[in-house]
């Protein structure tokens, strides 16, 4: 069996339908799970107090932001090169989860800010690459409000996304390669020396697969939204020519 | 019991609090969506099935 058939709407709406209530259920035990074990379940760190709680909120949402962006990436060159429908409203449900995403990290990270920096924010490289990346949110939801015709406006919004992934690129690298700014490197690394402390890594994972599998759930069930708001357009306009 | 959080708890339940909040609005906005136009494509088909048959 081909991947590919899963762009048949209805094939898409079969396997969806299937896998929505899984997806769902284990995001919420995941998300629960995990941020009631990060919250009350671990202790402060010695140089950050209790803002390190933060941590099972922050960096689970500013991973999806990023991610998300790469998915509609992905989605959006299948649907300019090979005219997938649901590959491109799967990119367009997909937007307002990313930007919600993109919010969470941008807020918790103020208010992580404050207390740790001193201010609420810093024209640092990351913070910088993040608030564009939001308005990049912004600007694909807006593009495909304003084009009547949904293949013209696949398509812009593909060329758009494209063009995004650069910030989304560098809200990910940007302390590697500018100058470090003040925020940290990444907090999850292979290196057990940069990692975080195994007690607030193992209920990050947890929060990690949480949005994940949030992320997952909502773009599978905004697409079905999608989906069916297509065909009822295309039944709305048989019946106006006849 | 709610863990001591010291001089930084607005800081942390604001976090909380914010990200919650996003996460039901567009959770909720999600659902809400999908109810609605299931139940309008259901108005549609059964209108274009009823044209079709008479």
């Amino acid at each position: 069996m081909s991947l590919w058939e899963y762009s048949n709407p209805q094939k898409f709406m079969q396997l969806s339908r299937w896998a929505l209530p899984w997806v769902a259920g284990v995001s919420v035990l995941c998300l629960v799970g995990g941020l009631i074990w990060g919250f009350f379940g671990t202790p402060d760190d010695y140089k950050q107090g209790s803002t390190v709680k933060i941590i099972y909120l922050h960096v689970p949402a500013a991973m999806m932001a990023i991610n998300a962006w790469v998915m509609m990436l992905i989605a959006s060159l299948v649907w300019l090169i090979r005219r997938h429908h649901v590959s491109a409203l799967a990119a367009k449900a997909a937007a307002p989860v990313g930007l919600t995403f993109t919010l969470i990290a941008l807020g918790t990270g103020a208010l992580w800010g404050q207390p740790m920096w001193g201010t609420w924010w810093a024209w640092d490289p990351r913070l910088t690459s993040f608030l564009i990346l939001a308005l990049f949110y912004l600007g694909y939801i807006a593009l495909w409000q304003a084009v009547d015709d949904p293949d013209t406006a696949a398509d812009l919004t593909g060329v758009l996304c494209i063009v995004g992934s650069v910030f989304a690129l560098l809200s990910r690298y940007a302390v590697n390669f500018w100058n470090q700014g003040l925020h940290q490197g990444a907090s999850l690394s292979l290196d057990k020396k940069e990692n975080v402390a195994d007690v607030f890594w193992f209920p990050l994972l947890v929060c990690i697969a949480g949005f994940v599998l949030m992320f997952v759930a909502l773009v599978l069930l905004r697409t079905r939204t999608e989906i069916r708001l297509r065909r009822m357009n295309a039944l709305l306009a048989r019946e106006r020519m006849g | 019991m709610m863990p001591e959080l010291g001089k930084y708890a607005g800081a942390v339940l604001g976090s909380y609090a914010v990200s919650i909040a996003l996460i039901v609005v567009v959770v909720g906005w999600s659902l809400w969506r999908a109810a609605k136009v299931r139940r309008a494509l259901a108005v549609v088909e059964a209108r274009a099935g009823a044209s079709r048959n008479g």
